[in-house]
């Protein structure tokens, strides 16, 4: 069902395992509340930060589209595909799961702390070969405008995967008005705040808030303070 | 409360033995692996089983196939779709499922 969805940063799943501290938007691991399963095909948004030397030892996914982007510091990846590569901010990373694959995500620096937000997405199709792939974008190319980072289309601008959804990068000086033109109709637009104040619809929302709606075709943004924004662009069903 | 016994099904060995070890760390969950179709079968005939997961492998053609033969032997096991092969959405999609989610 289309119902729209409003996640202050407050109501997230929070979970401290010394390590790690993660901020866990939708249920997940032995978080649970069936208000909080997923928004379209959008089913994990978690706000994580791993300290220094530590992360994610050798662990399993399969049928998931699993997406990474840091925000802080550097991830070191290597997974059973044969991929050995380090993710920074500014970059942002992508795994297929599909039939199958193991991966280690692990924070480079051994002092500093790594904040990265984790995306699953569930896949249009089951089973699909395994795949990683990962690209910097241009910093610049998001002031006041949109960035696409990533998309269903491999020709497309940013990484792809198996799933019809787009998402944005934006980060917007203070008063700046800005409208998101949906990419298919039906999708459902899910706006995750990376730091400021902003309006969307009229919708306010603050630093990592979260606002999940349906829109006709355009979305208008208007941000409060410099802001910094992710719009994840996904279909209902899958 | 009685325990719920789960069937997991998927052909990838090593996510298939994760998802069980995974199921039986709830006291009230017992986690039965089938790697095959066909195994899977025997178990649910054999087996008083609550709820089927089906995992890595079984496409949509198999699946409607074991969610009929879950209605044939009784209509009140829940059969779901398993997505991500760990222990990030498993306890989130079982205890939905428990709860008619």
């Amino acid at each position: 069902m289309k119902k729209n969805v409003l996640h202050p940063a407050a109501s997230r799943f929070f979970a401290d395992h010394g390590w790690l501290k993660s901020a866990q938007t939708f249920s997940f691991h032995g978080n649970y509340d069936p208000q909080r399963i997923q928004f379209g095909a959008l089913r994990v948004l978690n706000d994580d930060t791993v300290n220094g030397g530590k992360g994610f030892g050798r662990h399993p996914h399969d049928n998931m589209e699993i997406i990474s982007i840091p925000l802080e510091g550097t991830l070191e990846h290597q997974d059973s595909l044969g991929n050995v590569a380090l993710i920074r901010r500014g970059e942002i990373q992508v795994m297929s799961a599909g039939t199958g694959v193991y991966h280690t995500e692990f924070n480079k620096d051994q002092d500093e702390p790594v904040t990265f937000l984790q995306i699953w997405l569930y896949p249009n199709k089951l089973n699909v070969a395994p795949r990683y792939d990962q690209m910097e974008y241009a910093s610049g190319d998001r002031h006041n405008r949109f960035q696409q980072i990533l998309s269903p289309d491999p020709d497309d601008d940013g990484v792809w995967i198996n799933q019809d959804a787009w998402f944005h990068l934006a980060e917007l000086d203070k008063g700046f008005e800005i409208g998101y033109q949906l990419k298919k109709d039906g999708n459902g637009v899910y706006v995750f705040v990376v730091g400021g104040n902003v309006e969307v619809e009229g919708q306010p929302l603050s630093v990592r808030d979260g606002y999940g709606f349906w829109p006709e075709s355009v979305v208008s943004f208007k941000s409060l303070e410099k802001s910094s924004l992710l719009v994840m662009e996904v279909p209902e069903k899958w | 409360m009685s325990q719920i016994n789960i069937l997991a099904i998927a052909n990838h060995p090593e996510i298939l033995e994760t998802i069980i070890r995974l199921i039986n760390q709830n006291e009230s969950w017992c986690g039965l692996p089938a790697g095959s179709l066909e195994e899977a079968e025997e178990l649910l005939r054999l087996n008083s089983i609550d709820l089927v997961l089906l995992g890595v492998g079984v496409d949509e053609e198999a699946g409607e196939r074991i969610s009929s033969l879950c209605q044939s032997i009784d209509p009140r096991i829940v059969c779901l779709r398993h997505f991500g092969g760990g222990s990030g959405l498993l306890y989130s999609e079982i205890r939905h499922a428990l709860v008619g989610g």
